[in-house]
């Protein structure tokens, strides 16, 4: 058998010498990124069912009323954490991966030939992920706020359309409570893991011990860096925190399934 | 007891070659590097393969091996199925010179244009530096590389799209990161790494970080940090902005 050198490149789609299952992964990550953003986009479109009693939909909070905006208000809200994931570090390896094939995975043969990678329009404008990431911290605090919240409830109890009705409310936690603390746990963990926050603590620094609070910036680079370590399994975790939370409130909400109230 | 193990070699030039099938016998513990020695010393005397230190360390036995970029030395044989052929070709991503060798004398010009250490003025009252093992860290990590070239073979920019004009592969990120996050250097690589390095042509796919012999975490922790630099020079009015009021 002859074999020319450029017979052994990979100049098609596909083409390698790898025997394993190369395809595995880059499949799963189109078919469960592909199913979220579908799910995603479903449920910010029907604008309802996202409260019930204490509880808010993570896609609709916080509760805006854009009576100017002719859309469900999910989507102004949305925007900012579709911006830190689609902008993110990881994702950016992954959906290059799985939906553009750039390459859709190491050693194997890609569709296109013409390649500019993130040098020009519109894979530049990845540069500003730290602005999202602003927004997402943001929005931490905002999802922390609605599990305080998810802590209220009306002495009287929830009433049978799911609202909390007027009168004094007390403390108390449900499922839901629980399933809306993990997500902002999860969400932290990812947030705070963030390459680009990584470099603004302190990845910006060469020379610690000559910085203005240099130790204490060591030190939070150190927290970050932990927490970077672990970016893709909390990419995922929290990616389904935030759709199965929606799922249980929208569930409540629809009288599908019925809170438990623990205490 | 030695088994009998097939393996396909690439034999030739840049021009013109062909996978040709070897059997060889392969005691317990056998590396592909000694596959293909043995090969050598049965089948194919003038069978070109570069190799030094057979631990891991030197970085010259650099290949594909069923294709994968890995090193010889380190894979070992018992790692496939016994009935099962494997392959080895050299490199993809630099000029074949003969069988399993390839040219790499590129990333050494590559190396040479990176702006070099430049050590700030000595700040210490005798004249010399002080810093901190906890700082120096960083780098060292990017010391660690043996310049086997896999992450440059691995990376699609150099190996399918042939960027070696307009970008400089990953292992030169890393070798320009050691300087560029050393607590003693002075120079801005910036400019260097957007231009020359073509820095954007990296699009995060981690494939340099997958065949790392030495497990250097390659984008985590060079390629994106010096990213993020670029970004606070070119792509942050915010920054820019600060930089402006506080001069």
């Amino acid at each position: 058998m002859t074999t020319s050198v450029r017979d052994l490149q990979e100049r098609s789609f596909g083409a390698t010498l790898r025997r394993d299952a190369w395809w595995i992964a880059p499949a799963l990550t189109a078919l469960v990124l592909g199913s979220f953003g579908i799910y995603a986009t479903w449920a910010a479109w029907v604008n309802r069912s996202f409260e019930w009693g204490p509880y808010l939909s993570p896609f609709y909070s916080p509760l805006i009323n854009a009576g100017w905006w002719p859309l469900s208000p999910a989507f102004l809200i949305l925007i900012f954490p579709l911006g830190f994931r689609a902008t993110c570090y990881y994702y950016r390896k992954a959906y290059y991966r799985a939906f553009f094939l750039d390459p859709v995975a190491c050693a194997v043969g890609e569709p296109r030939h013409g390649y500019k990678g993130e040098t020009k329009f519109p894979f530049i404008i990845q540069n500003i992920h730290r602005y999202f990431m602003y927004a997402a911290v943001v929005f931490i605090f905002i999802l922390a706020y609605d599990v305080w919240v998810a802590t209220r409830w009306p002495v009287n109890g929830v009433l049978p359309d799911g609202s909390m009705g007027t009168g004094p409310t007390t403390f108390g936690v449900g499922i839901g409570t629980i399933v809306m603390a993990i997500n902002v746990v999860l969400l932290s963990c990812y947030t705070f893991g963030c390459h680009s926050l990584r470099h603004l603590v302190g990845g910006q620094v060469d020379c610690f011990s000559c910085a203005r609070g240099g130790k204490a910036r060591f030190q939070t680079w150190r927290g970050v860096s932990a927490l970077n370590r672990h970016h893709m399994l909390f990419a995922w975790c929290s990616l389904f925190g935030v759709a199965l939370t929606d799922v249980y409130i929208r569930l409540c909400a629809m009288g599908v399934i019925h809170d438990v109230r623990i205490f | 007891m030695a088994e009998q193990r097939t393996l396909r070699v690439f034999r030739g030039t840049r021009e013109r070659g062909e996978l040709k099938e070897y059997t060889v016998a392969a005691g317990e513990g056998s590396v592909v590097l000694d596959a293909v020695h043995m090969i050598q010393a049965e089948h194919a005397p003038d069978l070109a393969v570069r190799w030094n230190c057979k631990a891991g360390k030197c970085g010259s036995c650099s290949a594909e091996i069923n294709g994968k970029p890995r090193l010889m030395c380190m894979t070992r044989m018992s790692d496939y199925a016994p009935d099962e052929t494997i392959t080895v070709t050299p490199m993809r991503a630099f000029p074949v010179i003969k069988d399993l060798v390839t040219d790499v004398s590129w990333n050494y010009e590559v190396n040479k244009r990176i702006p070099a250490f430049q050590p700030r003025k000595p700040d210490a009252p005798d004249g010399t530096w002080r810093m901190y093992q906890y700082e120096v860290e960083r780098p060292q990590e990017f010391r660690k590389c043996i310049e086997c070239f896999l992450c440059q073979d691995v990376c699609h920019v150099l190996r399918t799209h042939e960027k070696h004009q307009q970008f400089m592969g990953p292992a030169m990120l890393v070798r320009a990161a050691v300087y560029e996050m050393h607590p003693l250097d002075d120079a801005d690589r910036r400019e260097h790494l957007r231009h020359e390095g073509g820095i954007g042509y990296c699009n995060i796919t981690k494939c340099c970080t997958e065949v790392c012999p030495e497990s250097i975490q390659i984008t985590d922790n060079a390629i994106i940090p010096l990213k993020e630099r670029l970004v606070d020079a070119k792509y942050d009015p915010l920054a820019a902005l600060l930089r402006k009021l506080t001069g």
